[in-house]
């Protein structure tokens, strides 16, 4: 960023993102394992091995492939299409406060969800679901961005965060109301799912969620050079020839449809999304080449981790991972807040 | 860059000007207003009760007729918890966003919703046959646990305690502290009770409540009222303030006192509404402008009105049951604050 910085230095700094982000994916790598190997099923080490190879039990093969594979192939989606979503978020509205939240995205998806149960309290868990829900995310963002948009100045950042609140406070309300009108049963199914908890565990939804989320990743990869600008502030990037306006709405497209999709099939996971490029910045600092591809992966490290252990921790009852994201997040983040100078 | 991440935000204003005038306004407008929303309250209800028949209860009580006891034990105590709630919450929303500089601030920031919500839930879940007045105990003592949570952990940290810090390790541990309260609610199967409490509104309030919510009020009003000058000092960024010969620790460890009390009190009274503390300030800064002195009591007045009038909306909206009083707060105040929002960028 610095035209004065010594060409060692950039070095020494690339190198050190490079070891980091391998570091994470080497521990996703890990955690992956363990968690082929977590659930309320029993198989040895050895089975699990046997079964990825093709040699296991049809019973094993069914847990493996058609239950757990599909299930952490998701957590590692949801937790980059979080993460990310976040990290364009936070730099387009220039607030360390901004996740997917603030644009109603959780609450929007949320109400559906309640209006679903409610409509239906028979069918708890659907395969509609995750589709409702994306489509009460993406309403939620269209309103929003309707609101907040005028004609002559366009899109600015505090003022989409502001009408977000608004909105996001209007749903949050309404859903308090209809909660009341929930039976205990249904209600649990509704705390669990806006606690975070991953619905769609199925290779329809990976299916659904891949060229997604990666094409968006992508994306965003190679819009990085305008986050870059973009977070040094509007008049500085104005000044500097980005076409600031079309970007913005541009990426705050790609961070709804991430957040929308992932949301969708993961419930309302909140922490990630704030957190998650939060402690990215904190690994490899504040260039968003490296910034967006750490967040995406330690955002996967994140949910893949907390996912295993609300799996394992209470066997066999479940935990919402959302509570484990950000109960095992939380510390480490406040950690680093605490040595970070 | 993630110091000034969230430095412009606020105070980008193309007019960062105070104005006095339309605040006196404000302030005498809101305070009529209040008034006549606060005799409206006590004179509605399931149980119509003509006007002069309130005031003759009011001033006159005769403890063996039906209407008076109703107007003193119920509507009253209500009316007056409405009041110094929205006020409470409104002004710790205000020193919020002026000592962490960022709009998205608000009480619940500080760890003081998530604090009280984890203690209940802890003691619904332990020690279910407790007493109303140890939970609104206990619920205090969380709010307390979580700001000092925040504080302290944002005030150890090597780099002292920024604003950035603050909001960040605020989030972090109020999620965090949900989070917690959220599993031992499912686990328990207490979640629709943990609901039900929190939204809880101002039903219920009796006085032996409110003696304890109007000293706390009043001494973080006060207290806000001494601060606002440098709040406003400190809103123009740290370095500025700094500068200005502040010194910005004991300023802000000041606010978060007095955040706590407002909203320590006002949570445990009145569950965590979310939308007052947010919100209000906006409203009172879209009015006033950027100086704190005029902020802070147009905030509470404000927030009292739009609490007052909201609890009338949440009795008569489906009598003789109540809706949340969250939800019709969000009611009324969700489409003003849009129409300001979208209005121009003056104040917001």
């Amino acid at each position: 960023m610095q035209m004065s910085t010594a060409d060692g230095k950039t070095h020494q700094r690339v190198a050190r993102a490079m070891m980091v982000m391998a570091v994470v994916s080497a521990l996703i790598m890990i955690v992956f394992i363990i968690s082929m190997d977590t659930g309320p099923i029993r198989m040895t080490p050895g089975e699990v091995i046997r079964t990825v190879f093709g040699e296991g039990t049809a019973k094993d093969q069914l847990t493996l492939f058609a239950f757990r594979l599909p299930r952490i192939v998701i957590t590692i989606l949801i937790g980059a299409g979080l993460a990310v979503s976040g990290c364009i978020l936070q730099a387009v509205t220039h607030n360390p406060l901004s996740d997917p939240g603030i644009l109603g995205i959780n609450s929007g998806a949320g109400l559906v969800v309640i209006l679903y149960t409610l409509f239906f309290p028979n069918v708890q868990s659907t395969f509609a679901l995750p589709f409702l829900a994306f489509f009460g995310a993406l309403l939620t963002a269209v309103l929003i961005y309707a609101l907040a948009a005028k004609r002559r100045e366009g899109l600015s950042p505090t003022r989409v965060v502001l009408v977000g609140i608004a909105i996001a406070a209007a749903i949050n309300a309404a859903m308090m109301v209809l909660e009341m009108l929930l039976d205990p049963q249904n209600f649990q199914f509704v705390a669990t799912w806006l606690a975070g908890s991953i619905v769609g565990t199925d290779w329809t939804y990976v299916l659904a969620l891949l060229p997604w989320i990666i094409v968006l990743l992508a994306f965003t990869l190679y819009k990085s050079r305008v986050l870059n600008v973009l977070s040094l502030g509007d008049q500085l990037a104005t000044s500097l020839g980005a076409p600031v306006e079309r970007e913005k709405r541009l990426l705050l497209g790609v961070a709804v449809a991430l957040a929308g999709a992932s949301v969708a099939v993961g419930g309302a996971i909140s922490f990630v999304g704030l957190v998650g490029p939060h402690l990215a910045r904190r690994l490899v600092g504040t260039k968003y080449e490296f910034l967006v591809p750490a967040s995406a992966l330690t955002g996967a490290l994140l949910v893949i981790l907390a996912d295993m252990l609300a799996k394992w921790v209470l066997q066999p009852t479940e935990i919402p991972t959302g509570i484990v994201v950000a109960v095992i997040g939380a510390p480490y983040f406040l950690y680093l807040i605490v040595r970070w100078k | 860059m993630t110091m000034n991440h969230s430095a412009k935000v606020i105070n980008n204003q193309p007019q960062a000007v105070s104005r006095p005038l339309i605040a006196m306004l404000v302030l005498v407008g809101g305070l009529v207003g209040l008034f006549i929303s606060f005799a409206v309250s006590i004179s509605v209800g399931a149980d119509m009760i003509p006007q002069s028949a309130v005031w003759d209860a009011v001033f006159h009580f005769h403890a063996q007729e039906t209407q008076d006891q109703v107007i003193h034990y119920l509507r009253l105590p209500r009316a007056v918890a409405g009041v110094f709630v929205g006020a409470a919450l409104a002004v710790a929303g205000a020193l919020m966003q002026g000592m962490t500089r960022n709009p998205l601030a608000d009480p619940g920031l500080l760890g003081i919703n998530g604090g009280s919500e984890f203690m209940l839930a802890l003691s619904f879940a332990l020690f279910p046959k407790l007493s109303f007045g140890y939970l609104l105990l206990l619920s205090f003592v969380g709010a307390g646990i979580g700001a000092v949570l925040v504080y302290g952990l944002g005030a150890l940290s090597r780099g002292g305690l920024t604003a950035v810090r603050l909001t960040l390790a605020g989030a972090a541990i109020s999620a965090l502290l949900v989070a917690l309260s959220q599993g031992i609610a499912l686990y328990g199967g207490l979640s629709q009770d943990l609901t039900y409490w929190l939204a809880g509104g101002m039903s219920g309030t009796n006085w032996v409540q409110v003696e304890w919510l109007i000293p706390c009020v009043i001494v973080g009003l006060i207290g806000a009222m001494v601060m606002s000058k440098s709040v406003t000092v400190l809103s123009l960024g740290e370095d500025v303030a700094t500068a200005l010969g502040q010194r910005t620790n004991m300023v802000k460890l000041v606010c978060t006192g007095l955040v706590l009390i407002l909203a320590g009190a006002s949570v445990t009274i009145a569950g965590p509404i979310g939308f007052v503390g947010l919100v209000v300030p906006h409203i009172a800064r879209y009015f006033v402008g950027v100086d704190y002195r005029w902020i802070i009591p147009c905030a509470a007045v404000l927030g009292s009105l739009l609490i007052v009038l909201s609890d009338i909306g949440a009795r008569m909206i489906h009598p003789p049951y109540e809706v949340p009083l969250g939800a019709v707060i969000a009611l009324v105040g969700v489409p003003f604050f849009l129409y300001l929002a979208r209005r121009d960028r003056r104040g917001l």
